[in-house]
């Protein structure tokens, strides 16, 4: 088992023909992901990397069954991306453009909040399924099939977190990194429920950030859950100042509320293993999990 | 990307927000030409000169001035102009100041009292929607009066497909205490506020304080304005009011050349890939006893020529006595980044004084050790993450 995608999910490129959309899209292909087609509008009736170009997401859908899709489109045509997939009924879309104006994401959250979909992203690196598909901008080779969740504001801190879990003789179900902007569409409390609901799932990693309430929320949801899987945290940003932007535009300290260790004391509380170092959580994810 | 106070209120006036009328001067003359020209438009007789930079409690700090007559108005710009104007908002040194705005008097005595209120617009992350936060306590530190009365500050959340509606605007004005003309003056503040926001496509709008005047007119007294730096690209003519004096000339010359660079008070640099890595790290080298010096994001395609910008970003810094880079390769392969920085490093020559440890992780991580270990270079490598840690604790301790 795993979550969001596996080896049956049916999967197009939004931004297919694109330089960025053509490289990750050879990778995925060639990690085994099940690529069905891409969507690039204008160049629709075309072949690109062996599959199917279309001009709309309907089309995708009518005539390869598409479900998921990855968009990398451009930040100021990404938003429109979004709902086009959404609209023509993709279940699961995941977006790693970085940079979409605010504005436009306001408008997505309440576009797709009436629709029948889940947003992973925007300013991501995806989702990973180890052995079955990588739907993302990931390394592959670092993450390898086994029974440990991640859900990851961060990119390559979800890496360095899946390394370490692998080097202690673990591997992951599903990996997931839901960006690091002030709108997203998948919080980490919906990363981590969906990760404590699946039966394949024994620990769940939960990386955070400054700035926001996710982790707080998804903390005190775990809490409430009464689950007995260990989840074990870590928050990113001990030593930034408050005010300053930390490279993500949601990694940002407001209030007191959401310093890295008011986060850490509030997960804590609701009975998560947090390590202080990112050094320590692979060891962390050994020792809960016996 | 921040806007100085005359700046904003441009933005809010170009959209029908009521505003204290204002001129920007560079010099005392400027200053007393401003004053007099505001005179002839206005009828001010008193005038209020503040200091323009982008830090909030300049009146704390003496940047924020009243002038009786033109005498005064040149001798308070005089002083205010290129002083260094320390706020609780900036660093010991203060800012610079080069201009003032020179603005019209607007607590006039007449008919009724004037109020001062507090309003701001802002995206609420949990709902991923806009809202308006506002105070019947104006003209004060916002943060005390959310700490001591709570409950005098008011949200509004705005449903982005309707936008703001009338009854949205009335409950404000209510719930501010109005009535009468200073109450239909309010409504229409406040919808052409929001209109205002959303159309500059800005991510932050404070106003403290809102000021209903003597005379029952509702307007701007200041104005804080940021806009979404995404949005940029659609907003050209805010993207040209950027003032680069206003922010680290580090961090300026490092977006020059793509780099995502934060300027911090410590002595190890670092230069990472990813923002929530590079936080980390940063995270890793106080708990190996250090104090980082910087967040340097290089991004996903961290080639010779990058680790090179990077490594001359670093070290224009004079309190940086080491450097951890910590790269983790993914689509970027590790040999490739090692053989950037043993590149880098024999380009800089004698630039490079302090200690590097080099950690890389990821694809052929063990390849690119090497490639470090027999470059001949003063560079220490690690593979994990507790290493880099470990050997910033030697390189620190010597």
């Amino acid at each position: 088992m795993s979550v969001l995608v596996n080896k049956d999910s049916k999967i197009i490129v939004q931004g297919f023909t694109g330089s960025e959309g053509t490289f990750h899209a050879e990778q995925m292909i060639e990690y085994g992901t099940n690529i069905v087609g891409g969507v690039t509008p204008g160049k629709g009736g075309q072949e690109h990397l062996g599959k199917p170009v279309f001009n709309t997401v309907t089309e995708a859908v009518e005539k390869v069954g598409a479900d998921t899709s990855i968009i990398f489109v451009p930040p100021a045509f990404a938003a429109d991306a979004i709902m086009e997939a959404a609209e023509a009924g993709i279940k699961v879309i995941i977006t790693i453009t970085e940079g979409i104006p605010v504005a436009d994401m306001v408008k997505v959250a309440n576009y797709i909040d009436k629709r029948d979909c889940r947003l992973i992203g925007p300013n991501c690196p995806g989702v990973i399924t180890p052995g079955e598909a990588k739907v993302g901008i990931m390394p592959g080779f670092v993450f390898k099939e086994g029974n440990v969740g991640i859900v990851s504001k961060s990119g390559t801190l979800t890496y360095e977190a899946a390394d370490q879990v692998v080097r202690q003789g673990l591997g992951i179900t599903t990996a997931i990194g839901i960006g690091g902007d002030p709108i997203i569409g998948t919080t980490t409390k919906e990363a981590v429920e969906l990760l404590i609901n699946d039966p394949d799932t024994e620990c769940v990693v939960m990386i955070g950030e400054i700035g926001g309430q996710l982790e707080a929320d998804a903390a005190q949801w775990y809490k409430a859950s009464g689950s007995k899987k260990p989840v074990v945290g870590f928050i990113a940003g001990e030593t930034a100042p408050a005010g300053r932007t930390m490279g993500h535009a949601g990694a940002i300290v407001g209030g007191s509320d959401d310093t890295a260790q008011a986060k850490k004391r509030i997960m804590r509380e609701c009975g998560i293993h947090v390590v202080d170092s990112p050094a320590e959580i692979g060891m962390k994810v050994k020792e809960v999990m016996g | 990307m921040n806007l100085h106070e005359y700046q904003g209120k441009e933005i809010l006036a170009s959209f029908g927000v009521r505003i204290q009328r204002g001129i920007v001067a560079h010099n005392a003359k400027e200053a007393v030409d401003a004053a007099k020209q505001l005179t002839a438009e206005t009828g001010t007789g008193w005038h209020v000169i503040k200091a323009q930079v982008h830090a909030g409690g300049r009146g704390k700090g003496g940047g924020v001035k009243l002038a009786k007559n033109l005498k005064e108005v040149e001798e308070i710009s005089n002083q205010i102009i290129g002083m260094n104007l320390v706020t609780p908002q900036t660093s010991a040194e203060g800012k610079k100041v080069h201009q003032v705005l020179i603005a019209e008097d607007v607590y006039y005595p007449g008919d009724s009292e004037t109020n001062e209120f507090y309003m701001s617009v802002l995206l609420n992350r949990a709902t991923g929607k806009n809202m308006i936060m506002y105070s019947t306590e104006g003209g004060m530190d916002i943060e005390e009066v959310a700490e001591n009365t709570p409950h005098l500050i008011f949200t509004e959340e705005i449903d982005p497909a309707t936008g703001l509606l009338g009854f949205q605007a009335r409950k404000i004005a209510f719930n501010l205490g109005l009535s009468g003309t200073a109450f239909k003056e309010m409504t229409k503040f406040v919808a052409a506020l929001y209109k205002a926001y959303v159309e500059s496509d800005s991510n932050m709008f404070e106003i403290n304080p809102v000021l209903k005047t003597s005379d029952d007119l509702i307007m701007a007294v200041d104005a804080k304005v940021s806009i979404d730096d995404n949005a940029l690209y659609r907003r050209k003519q805010y993207a040209e009011m950027r003032d680069l004096r206003e922010e680290n000339s580090i961090e300026v010359e490092a977006r020059e050349v793509g780099l995502n660079y934060v300027d911090l008070d410590g002595n190890v640099g670092c230069m990472v890939n990813g923002a929530g890595l590079a936080m980390a790290t940063m995270d890793l080298i106080k708990m190996a006893g250090g104090e980082p010096a910087n967040f340097l994001d290089v991004g996903g395609t961290a080639d010779a020529k990058r680790v090179e910008e990077a490594f001359r970003i670093i070290l224009k810094d004079p309190n940086v006595k080491a450097i951890l880079i910590n790269i983790f390769g993914g689509i970027v392969r590790c040999d490739r980044v090692a053989q950037g920085v043993v590149d880098a490093y024999k380009n800089m020559g004698d630039a490079m004084k302090v200690p590097i440890i080099v950690r890389l992780q990821g694809t052929n991580a063990e390849l690119a050790k090497e490639i470090i270990d027999n470059s001949g270079l003063a560079v220490h490598s690690a593979v994990q993450f507790q290493e880099a840690a470990d050997k910033v604790k030697e390189v620190l301790a010597e």
